[in-house]
């Protein structure tokens, strides 16, 4: 079972409070410090990809957040429900989401060195994880 | 944290003073900001992101964005921004190489390029 799970309607609103949990949980079970920024930031852009692809595909749904902590390192999965991977709908918006949708897994792949994004028939689900420190030094 | 905007003169070009969180809820206030700007005839931007505490890939799309229209017009946009954090996300996706980046408004203003 995760350490914490989180559960929203895929709007954008909702993915501010993603990103305070994942990093409150983040700190919690010992992700360093320095690296904080790094889980709010890729956190953050797999569930603005999420909404993304729930908004395009306009699909109703939720995005689920696991925050999960095992065996020394800490693992946050974000999946969403929006079907087969990005179905692209043609004519959106000025500027380009899918230029939007490459940057933000640039971000991803960029930051995080342990992701893996798969597709499944339900939705997307993007896998990351990082190192957990000494769980005897609690502060 | 939401996101907070103004924008003042300095000759030609308008100073869009960004703080808070840019993410996928609040870029939408700043394209507009950015777009109204445009529509306005101001070709010469320079965002002031050093109030900036959080910036995601939707904020750099609608910079981005930003860039399209100013260039469309001939104009520019250059961007202020000391923080590592923000920079990093900048050097991530090679935007360091597409936008001007500038220590200060101050520099910003007297570049020419």
């Amino acid at each position: 079972m995760a350490t914490v799970e989180l559960r929203f309607s895929a709007l954008p609103e909702h993915v501010r409070t993603a990103r305070l949990v994942a990093a409150a949980v983040a700190r919690r079970v010992g992700v360093d410090e320095s690296v904080l920024d790094e889980v709010r930031l890729a956190v953050g852009e797999a569930c603005s990809r999420a909404v993304g692809l729930h908004r395009r595909g306009g699909i109703d749904g939720a995005v689920r957040v696991a925050l999960i902590d095992q065996e020394k390192r800490f693992f946050i999965e974000v999946e969403d429900e929006a079907g087969p991977a990005g179905v692209p709908s043609a004519d959106r918006g000025e500027d380009s989401d899918a230029e939007e949708d490459a940057l933000g897994l640039a971000v991803i792949t960029g930051l995080v060195e342990d992701v893996e994004v798969t597709n499944g028939a339900e939705g997307g689900l993007i896998r990351m994880s990082w190192p957990v420190s000494d769980p005897s030094v609690d502060d | 944290m939401d996101l907070s905007l103004s924008t003042h003169t300095i000759g030609d070009r308008t100073v869009v003073e960004v703080g808070g969180e840019i993410d996928v809820y609040t870029a939408p206030k700043l394209r507009e900001q950015l777009v109204e700007l445009v529509n306005d005839g101001n070709y010469h931007l320079i965002v002031d992101m050093e109030g900036v505490d959080f910036l995601d890939s939707t904020g750099l799309g609608v910079l981005v964005g930003g860039l399209k229209r100013v260039r469309a017009h001939e104009g520019s946009l250059r961007l202020v921004c000391n923080q590592e954090r923000i920079l990093k996300i900048f050097r991530i996706t090679g935007l360091t190489k597409v936008f001007p980046i500038h220590n200060s408004v101050e520099e910003a203003v007297s570049a020419t390029d």
